[in-house]
């Protein structure tokens, strides 16, 4: 049948992902006909009822970036269909059905733009032509609109009309199919509220911890506090006595700090009499090597080798210490910044039923088949039979990439008759995390005569696992300012450690932001120079960068660095903010700040205030930014951008982690406190500059710049230059 | 131990250990998933419930101790079917992110609302400084209560 044929999306233009699914017609399970009463299901993404409601299945993991509602509006606009009354579906995790549905890197909306217009624009092809051979015209006297097809006559037929005759056309081949073009979009950079608002504002069971099944257990799972420590031995014959307790079990783990760590499983029937019981578990530990490691001692012995060579050199640009000699003038620094936590609001969780050979999953994760790898590798569970479906995640910034809660779930459902929850308390979940790693960079610059930068050294010490640094710890050669210095060296001292350290936020950039952009503008005071043209001359007058043969710049991101985007941003935020029009009284101030990561290009101004007794206030924060030709969601991609803000700015203040003796001593928000709305910034302006590049995303890219553009006010306010995260540890009152 | 609670203006029966907190026997008992587990020790306000209108940290308030106050959660906010102003300034704004917080939000900010009906920035960041959000949602938090506080007062429909 011709409904059965498929289409492969394989070569679209400019969009460089894998298009690895189909568009296919019904799909096997469920083909139209009988059993779905004359749906048109044209792919595994789309359904449309002859009542004319619409569905539309969202196969990406959401966790508060937006984009259950954003990537569902490039199938709605293709297709022609308004926004209310549709459905969205979020879909269990099927790769062979609807290709990936990895979240992570800032690429769900570039992984999926091109596809799903084309996706869309294939329904409203077929729907459009099955309306012409109802009415016996051309297919070019009928358009689509507003849900309806309509002839030039003026009759016109409802989608929902037509559902059983497009469901008899073949899926036309992309050449039949017409885009929409830009000028005509209704929804596609409109401001779009989530679609999961009404269930979030009535307090709806939405979130992986809210997943309740019939017989369901809870359990809770101790780990080592040490990372890496095993269980000698534990009072599981008293636990099990407690009340509500089902079951109580020690499991060995397979040795990896990010997978299946070893720990004491106790299974109850309520979520407290699990918590509960646990306060009465004693276990014995074996700690393990990583018990001898402190962060202190790190840092200790990061000074005493900042002077000497480095392990690797990452780059080798000219001769830095002959131009460091021969410079007009010389700035050194030191720069350091702590581990830090994810700090998920929804501590990790997971619910797995173990039944007939088959691992039922329902799981907040960000890239599914981390999980599923995991439990078929470590668990031995053949791939077609771990089922998972995807929960709506109560915040990502790349936490749950990492499926160490996962596996832990569905380790302990092998040994429970029942469905079983994991709930991992708030202890557990700061002390349990996948890291941002600390880090330390001993900095030296010179300036020549005229007040450029004519060299950059960087001794830079990192954290690493297992042989090499961990997510975020490794410094690209091609990192800015790499390629733009003359005589530029950066080296690298690893620290190799137990700990475990993952992806967050915008990995790298959001720390190498911070350290690099200060630097650059303790070297513009230092030479008496304009903070902004500084950064301009310093960007160069070419407009391309490519990418060095050492270590291809954003990696996966394409190091290309477009110069002419990165100055045009700039200036573009420069003028919104009205940079350099005002003076600041003492206390006030202005700083300025860019980054390029995950495609986007970012600028950013932070006014602040800082009290004469060292309270810091953001009054003001203009971000500019450039993720390519078109906005998907406007409501949404202001609010990515407000969180990065937030986000960067409370990183700033407070987060920190101590790491002592191979544990992390801070345990919940009250050693630990995230930014509350009293420090939060007055006033966030956002503004996008569409240019004619492909469509990027923003979960990411707007957050690196963040705290060097309020370090960077900091010191126009006070004179006190900000070297160390978290602020709260920096005296910043003056007189 | 069996409680009879007053939950959303209904009586309901739970049989739990009297030091289990509020929050969880709402949560796995009567499947009032709503009110949300952030921290367990009065930090974020991921809890916060009304006890006889007043906020509370439902993590911190033991079963045995609600007895007949009035238990109103998030699933208990819209009144008759009828959205809270702050509901639909909510939606009307997109105020969420991830949303793991907002229950929490929207029931500190209900009872600022129910004693100040036209709050400033400064009573707004007075009142919401014991709820965290995670996603840094605040500006538009602020936006959000200054548009309930409208709408209450007779401003115009939603826009949806
Ligand atoms: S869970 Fe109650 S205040 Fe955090
Ligand atoms: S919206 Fe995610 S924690 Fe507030």
């Amino acid at each position: 049948m011709n409904r059965r044929d498929f289409l492969k999306l394989s070569s679209l233009a400019g969009g460089g992902f894998a298009l690895a699914f189909c568009l296919r017609s019904g799909g096997e399970a469920r083909a139209a006909d009988s059993a779905s009463g004359g749906d048109f299901k044209p792919n595994a993404f789309v359904r449309i009822a002859p009542s004319g409601a619409v569905t539309i299945v969202s196969k990406q993991p959401e966790m508060g970036q937006g984009v259950k509602t954003s990537l569902p509006m490039i199938i709605a606009e293709q297709m022609e269909v308004p926004w209310q009354g549709i459905t969205i579906e979020q879909g269990d995790f099927d790769e062979k059905l609807y290709g990936g549905q990895s979240a992570g890197g800032s690429r769900s909306t570039p992984n999926n733009y091109d596809t799903f217009h084309l996706l869309g624009a294939t329904v409203r092809t077929m729907l459009v032509q099955a309306a012409a051979q109802t009415w016996g015209v051309p297919v070019a006297e009928c358009r689509a609109e507003n849900a309806a097809v309509i002839h030039t006559s003026g009759k016109k037929l409802a989608y929902g009309q037509l559902t059983v005759k497009a469901a008899s056309l073949p899926v036309p081949d992309k050449e039949q199919v017409t885009l929409k073009p830009a000028k005509d979009y209704k929804l596609l950079g409109k401001r779009i509220a989530q679609i999961d608002t009404p269930r979030i504002v009535t307090g709806q069971p939405l979130f992986g911890i809210d997943v309740k099944l019939p017989g369901m257990l809870y359990a809770v799972y101790e780990k080592c506090p040490v990372f890496g420590g095993k269980v000698v031995s534990a009072n599981l014959d008293f636990v099990k006595t407690l009340p509500g307790v089902k079951d109580a079990f020690v499991l060995e783990g397979n040795g990896k700090v990010k997978e299946l760590r070893a720990g004491v499983a106790i299974v109850a029937d309520s979520t407290w009499a699990a918590f509960s019981a646990r306060r009465q578990l004693k276990v014995t530990w074996d700690e393990g090597a990583v018990a001898g490691q402190s962060w202190d001692t790190f840092v200790a012995e990061a000074r005493t080798k900042s002077a000497q060579p480095g392990q690797r050199v990452l780059r080798k640009d000219g001769e830095v210490d002959a131009a460091l000699a021969s410079a007009a003038k010389t700035v050194s620094a030191e720069y350091l910044y702590p581990f830090i936590s994810h700090a998920n609001l929804e501590p990790q969780n997971t619910t797995a039923h173990w039944k007939d050979g088959v691992m039922e999953i329902w799981s907040p994760t960000q890239i599914p088949t981390i999980g599923t790898g995991m439990v078929n590798r470590v668990l031995g569970i053949a791939p077609e039979k771990i089922k998972l479906h995807l929960n709506r995640a109560g915040g990502g910034f790349g936490r749950r990439i990492g499926a160490d809660y996962l596996i832990e779930a569905a380790a302990i459902a092998m040994k429970v008759p029942a469905p079983v929850k994991l709930t991992w308390s708030r202890e557990d979940d700061l002390r349990h995390d996948q890291y941002r790693p600390g880090g330390l960079h001993f900095l030296k610059a010179g300036l020549d005569s005229s007040g450029r930068i004519s060299a950059w050294k960087n001794h830079f010490f990192t954290f690493g696992e297992g042989g090499s640094p961990g997510s975020g710890g490794s410094l690209s050669p091609d990192e800015f300012p790499g390629r733009w210095i003359p005589n530029y060296l950066a080296e690298q001292t690893m620290f190799e450690t137990g700990w475990p350290m993952g992806p967050w936020r915008a990995p790298g950039s959001c720390v190498f932001a911070w350290v690099f952009h200060s630097f650059i503008d303790e070297l513009a005071h230092a030479a008496g120079r304009a903070p902004l043209e500084m950064r301009l001359e310093l960007l160069g007058t070419r407009d391309e960068m490519p990418a060095g043969s050492g270590g291809g710049g954003k990696g996966k991101q394409n190091a290309g660095y477009n110069v002419a985007r990165m100055r045009n941003i700039l200036k573009f935020t420069a003028e919104k903010a009205g940079w350099g029009k005002r003076k600041f009284p003492k206390g006030s101030g202005a700083g300025i700040a860019f980054h390029f990561s995950h495609s986007g290009y970012f600028a950013q101004v932070a006014e602040v205030t800082v009290s004469k007794d060292g309270q810091l206030r953001v009054d003001r924060f203009v971000t500019g930014g450039d993720i390519g030709e078109q906005i998907v969601n406007l409501s949404g991609a202001e609010n990515q951008v407000e969180g990065s803000v937030v986000d960067g700015l409370g990183t700033l203040l407070t987060q920190e982690l101590n790491i002592e003796r191979g544990r992390v001593v801070q345990g919940n928000f009250h050693d630990y406190p995230l930014i509350r709305i009293t420090e939060a910034p007055l006033k966030i302006e956002t503004h996008f500059l569409s240019t004619k590049y492909p469509t990027t995303g923003l979960g990411e890219p707007a957050l690196p710049p963040v705290a060097p553009a309020i370090c960077n006010a900091i010191f126009a306010a006070t004179g006190k230059r900000v070297r160390q995260m978290p602020l709260s540890r920096v005296d910043l009152r003056w007189s | 131990m069996k409680y009879i609670l007053n939950v959303n203006g209904q009586s309901r029966t739970v049989d739990v250990p009297p030091d289990t907190p509020l929050l969880w026997a709402l949560r796995d008992n009567l499947e009032l998933t709503g009110t949300k587990y952030g921290c367990g020790v009065g930090q974020c306000g991921a809890c916060t419930i009304h006890l006889n209108g007043v906020p509370a940290r439902a993590c911190m308030t033991p079963v045995s101790t609600v007895g007949r106050m009035k238990v109103t959660t998030i699933e208990g906010l819209a009144e008759n079917g009828k959205m809270h102003p702050l509901q639909q300034a909510w939606s009307e704004l997109d105020v969420a992110q991830c949303g793991y917080c907002q229950p929490g939000q929207l029931m500190t900010a209900a009872a600022l609302l129910k004693d100040n009906p036209r709050p400033s920035d400064a009573d707004i960041d007075g009142a919401m400084a014991g709820n965290i959000c995670r996603c840094g949602t605040y500006v538009r938090i602020r936006q959000g209560i200054k548009r309930a506080a409208a709408l209450a007062a007779g401003g115009k429909e939603t826009a949806q």
